[in-house]
């Protein structure tokens, strides 16, 4: 499968500030791709490269097989952004905001692609409503609405549902679910772990400004090597198994376990301090584990 | 198809959805020089021969409010693009940097000449006005505002707040306006100051302005034409050298 994205070697710096240091890395055509890391790992900076906002130091970038800087106008055209801040101009409607972006990308009979995307991100009813009016939550909606508006065939959120309503988040992701389904490429930024493991079948982790992970997100929950049992008891923790807490809630712990075979030894030595468990589940580790892992291992 | 047309449209679109502002506040501000500058000094003053000074004061101001209109059009919407942050809309689509550069100047151009046009038509009924060579003043109205919207959009690039801009303006842009003969012929300066009004090219838009009202001027207007044009290729090829560049915009 052609790449979509294609990073080589990317390098930039602002000032003391190496926010890139060499990161390599290509999104197939199709794929719902995540890009993880902690603030100031450098998310940002690459999707500004890739969307000709920053210019690279040094390596190349490429959208869909055009680069950024020598055939930019490709490139762009293929790129559509949703940028982290919530940006609008106030001195135009939401139609006004979405008719005069897809102008700018040369489209001027674009007004049935424009009603779709309005409609699918509930717009509709706000379309002749002055930006300046808008709530924060529609306002996102808008933003999202402007990078489909040239139906870009690579998709890049940069933190789309940062505060925002369940119910928009839920909105959001069937649209863009379904624009993966139609062959779209999805690249997402997002804190909201459970998001990212939900919904990306790769996921790339930065640091530093250099890549520290890149794998399916199936193999990066397989990296991590422990498991969770969660038991309410009636009666004390035995003194051997306190190493092991990881955290819990009132009278619930939370142990950290090696294999399954260390349930048994767990359960065992409950038995044998007297205690009594009332409730007890397993709990599998999820990406947040797997990107503390990785975070800390790097 | 070019995302040019769009850009300029939108630009175009912002100045004339806040017209009371972007329009009528400069008409009126020219409107009270005239009827104050004109009752005092008609008749006191006579700058050419048979051309009353309120006759004369008119091209000045419908100039002066041109240039500081297009220099406001395109740094207000940079700077205020960039400090709000939507500046993004604009670079992110597959616009060249040549046609960001002739978008924002051509609405400064149609700002100023709008603005121009209203403040010669509200001074109408009350002034005897000659139209001798329509040619010159629509070459000089339309040389005048690029050279502003260019300059504007320097400032508007350079500038990271917007007082940045203003200063811009009351130091640079209204001194220049001012003392390029709106208000009075270079004629009637000690000879010190006739000299250096011959380096600012302002004074060489509005004379050669005037000549296409009156016929007469203090300088050949081919002479002006040409100043100004050399001025307005300078600016621009500085602006689009800076655009190309991606200074302040693309890091």
């Amino acid at each position: 499968m052609p790449a979509a994205i294609e990073i080589r070697d990317v390098h930039k710096r602002f000032g003391e500030l190496q926010a890139l240091a060499g990161i390599d890395l290509e999104v197939p055509e199709g794929e719902f791709f995540g890009l993880l890391g902690p603030n100031g790992a450098g998310k940002t900076t690459l999707i500004s490269v890739l969307a000709g906002l920053v210019r690279a130091d040094r390596g190349s970038a490429r959208v869909m097989a055009h680069d950024v800087r020598a055939d930019y106008r490709a490139a762009r055209r293929s790129l559509g952004v949703v940028p982290q801040e919530l940006v609008f101009d106030p001195f135009f409607t939401v139609r006004e905001t979405l008719d005069i972006q897809s102008g700018y990308f040369g489209l001027r009979d674009n007004r049935a692609w424009i009603d779709e995307v309005m409609h699918n991100l509930d717009l509709t009813s706000k379309a002749d409503v002055n930006m300046r009016a808008l709530s924060g939550g529609m306002k996102r909606r808008v933003l999202v609405a402007q990078a489909l508006v040239h139906k870009p065939p690579v998709i890049v959120l940069d933190e789309p549902t940062a505060g925002v309503d369940v119910e928009l988040r839920q909105a959001l992701w069937r649209f863009i679910r379904r624009l993966n389904q139609d062959g779209h490429t999805i690249v997402l930024t997002t804190h909201y772990l459970e998001e990212a493991e939900a919904l990306c079948a790769r996921i790339a982790m930065l640091k530093q400004g250099r890549l520290v992970a890149l794998d399916s997100t199936a193999n990066l929950l397989k990296r991590v090597h422990h498991l969770f049992l969660r038991v309410r008891l009636r009666g004390e923790l035995p003194g051997e198994l306190r190493p092991l807490e990881h955290g819990g809630a009132e009278d619930a712990h939370v142990l950290r376990l090696k294999t399954y075979d260390d349930v048994e030894h767990a359960l065992a030595a409950i038995r044998r301090s007297g205690g009594h468990i009332e409730e007890m589940e397993l709990v599998q580790p999820d990406l947040e584990d797997a990107f503390v892992d990785v975070m800390r291992r790097s | 198809m070019s995302g040019f047309p769009t850009l300029f449209y939108k630009e175009v679109l912002r100045f004339w959805k806040v017209s009371t502002q972007t329009i009528g506040a400069p008409v009126l501000t020219a409107s009270l020089f005239l009827f104050v500058f004109g009752h005092v000094m008609e008749g006191r003053v006579r700058v050419y021969q048979n051309v009353p000074y309120t006759a004369f004061l008119v091209p000045g101001l419908v100039m002066m409010s041109l240039l500081q209109n297009a220099f406001a059009n395109s740094s207000s919407s940079l700077i205020q693009s960039k400090i709000t942050g939507n500046i993004i809309f604009v670079l992110l689509p597959p616009l060249s940097y040549t046609e960001f550069f002739a978008a924002y100047v051509l609405a400064a151009v149609v700002r100023g000449m709008v603005v121009g046009a209203a403040v010669m038509l509200v001074t109408l009924p009350f002034v005897d006005m000659e139209f001798r060579h329509p040619q010159w003043i629509l070459a000089f109205a339309f040389c005048g505002s690029a050279v502003l919207g260019a300059l504007g959009m320097m400032a508007g690039i350079w500038a990271e707040k917007i007082d940045q801009v203003a200063s811009f303006q009351n130091f640079l842009i209204m001194p220049l306006t001012f003392l390029s003969g709106v208000f009075y012929s270079i004629h009637s300066l000690p000879a010190f100051w006739q000299h250096l009004s011959h380096f600012n090219p302002f004074f060489y838009v509005i004379d050669g302005f005037r000549y296409g009202f009156f016929g007469v001027s203090d300088i050949d207007p081919l002479r002006s034409l040409a100043v100004v044009a050399a001025f307005l290729a300078a600016v621009s090829g500085l602006t689009l050298a800076v655009l190309r560049s991606g200074y302040k915009l693309r890091h």
